[in-house]
């Protein structure tokens, strides 16, 4: 995606992030993060639990405030970004709204921002076949499955057509199958929009298969271990064909020896990222 | 499946009447005195021939139970709705509801029938919608504090103004806890305003009706009363738990 690296869609800055103790103190979810992510590329955050990667996430969507560092969303300010709905966000639950139909779920954002009814329904049922639940729209969540209703929460996240889509370990609940198989449609969801991406998992495999780059984090404090670089070709390339092919799985132990702290590349890694 | 379905409602209704049977058995078979228990052809037989003073003794006590609910439950509503909004009401209102909650409160019927005067029905409906307040406010309050997190940041994404997180997640959130209370509230009513009778105001209703019956040694009747109010009970009951179920349609998952 180096043609439009001009633009930001994320800079995060020194970040760091502490929670209140009950006993005074804090506890360092991040420290000193520092990441750009360009306008339409596709990173992914990665790590064991408690790495912070989810409280990264949270801060680049405003859901919470980082305690030192700053973060800029398209050049504004993480709040500003929330403000002006710049970015589509998307869950491990689906979070639906179970009183909802399907339809009235995806149009949700757009009803709260004030969208016509008769552009809001049209936007919906684009979206409905985009995520292909054509037969579903007046379905009630309860009567989907749960791969379904997560593809209900990604239409939802794309209902404003935003250029960044935030998105914590969504496919996390869902069996191995439909995982590859939501993976696959994410890929090309993401060709099509041309939105960037951040995208939180803790599974290898689909963070290589997903992403421009992967940015692997350790724990206590979270701090970034080392980011790499898929070059596994643009958003088309993402296709079924790629798990086989050997550059995918070359990065694959790429990817799990920098998590797994081989302490020589780990520390060649943070030399490399405080550029 | 069909098979199934019909051996779950006829088995009860067998049981019931295998029950019936017994109890006038008994009665015949061991000459028990309808003052101590009369069996039920006796209780049948004056539920037939005094249907229409029964109905009209139930519609009295139904009436009032039925104001005291809607009264009970709209004042709840809105108190729970502001309690949830307003801090500072929540923090001065919670030790005094919670205290409330706990008094016997067909117990205030003789000082309320005395303030209210004896020959109007305020009394027994004032009864009835204290105790029916009591769940729905508790319900209704617990739901409007349920938001799950999920939505909390959902709507904090769409960076949604209070109200519209109020009226999007919150209040439809709410609902089935409010109409779980409203079905325990509407026993409560139908209950308390039965037995506030027994202290007093108008000679109507199903509780004065049992009564007289009784201290006019017409057992029977007392029964075919009593008979009267389970039947009220149940309507009140059945027609709450179905806008109970209503309102968890499609609850199922989140």
């Amino acid at each position: 995606m180096s043609e439009s690296s001009a633009e930001l869609a994320v800079s995060v800055a020194e970040v760091g992030k502490v929670f209140p103790a009950r006993k005074g103190g804090g506890v360092s979810a991040l420290e000193a993060v520092s990441v750009d992510i360009a306008a339409g590329e596709f990173v992914s955050l990665i790590g064991p639990s408690g790495c912070g990667k989810s409280t990264l996430m949270r801060l680049v969507a405003d859901l919470d405030s980082p305690s030192s560092g700053t973060i800029t969303v398209f050049g504004k300010s993480a709040r500003q970004a929330r403000r002006d709905q710049d970015y589509g966000i998307a869950f491990q639950q689906a979070g639906l709204l179970p009183w909802r139909t399907v339809r009235e779920n995806i149009e949700l954002p757009l009803q709260l921002h004030g969208v016509g009814k008769a552009a809001r329904r049209a936007r919906a049922s684009e979206l409905i076949e985009l995520v292909g639940l054509g037969d579903f729209g007046d379905r009630h969540p309860d009567q989907l499955s749960g791969g379904m209703q997560q593809r209900v929460a990604i239409a939802r996240s794309l209902a404003e057509s935003p250029r960044l889509l935030l998105m914590d370990e969504p496919f996390g609940a869902l069996d191995e199958m439909t995982r590859e198989r939501m993976q696959t449609e994410l890929a090309r969801l993401r060709a099509e929009t041309g939105a960037a991406v951040v995208f939180v998992t803790h599974s290898i495999p689909e963070a290589v298969y997903l992403s421009d780059r992967v940015v692997v984090m350790s724990p206590r404090p979270g701090r970034i271990v080392q980011v790499l670089d898929m070059k596994l070709g643009g958003a088309e390339d993402r296709t079924d064909a790629l798990r086989e092919d050997a550059h995918f799985f070359e990065r694959v132990s790429a990817v799990r020896e920098a998590l797994h702290g081989d302490p020589a590349s780990a520390a060649r890694a943070r030399g490399a990222e405080t550029r | 499946m069909s098979r199934s379905r019909t051996v779950r409602i006829l088995a009860p209704i067998l049981f019931g009447l295998a029950v019936l049977a017994l109890w006038q058995g008994l009665v015949v078979a061991l000459h028990i005195l309808p003052f101590v228990l009369p069996g039920p052809i006796a209780i049948g037989t004056q539920f037939g021939l005094r249907a229409p003073f029964v109905l009209t003794s139930a519609l009295v006590t139904a009436g009032n139970a039925l104001a005291g609910l809607l009264i009970g439950t709209v004042l709840a509503a809105v108190f729970a709705a502001l309690t949830a909004s307003v801090r500072v009401l929540d923090e001065l209102s919670a030790p005094l509801v919670t205290a409330a909650s706990v008094i016997p409160i067909v117990s205030l019927a003789p000082a309320l029938y005395t303030m209210f005067g004896a020959d109007v029905q305020t009394a027994r409906v004032l009864i009835a919608a204290l105790a029916a307040f009591i769940p729905v406010y508790f319900n209704t309050l617990r739901g409007l504090r349920t938001v799950q997190p999920i939505h909390r940041d959902l709507m904090r994404s769409y960076a949604a103004s209070r109200w519209q997180a109020t009226r999007a997640v919150t209040v439809p959130g709410a609902l089935p806890y409010f109409f779980t209370g409203v079905r325990v509230a509407s026993s409560l009513a139908v209950i308390s305003s039965l037995i506030a009778e027994d202290f007093g105001g108008p000679i109507n209703g199903l509780g004065t009706s049992i009564t007289s019956a009784v201290s006019s040694s017409n057992y029977p009747l007392a029964w075919a009363f009593v008979l009267g109010a389970i039947i009220t009970g149940l309507v009140f009951y059945c027609v709450t738990v179905g806008l109970e179920t209503a309102a968890t349609w499609h609850r199922a998952s989140a």
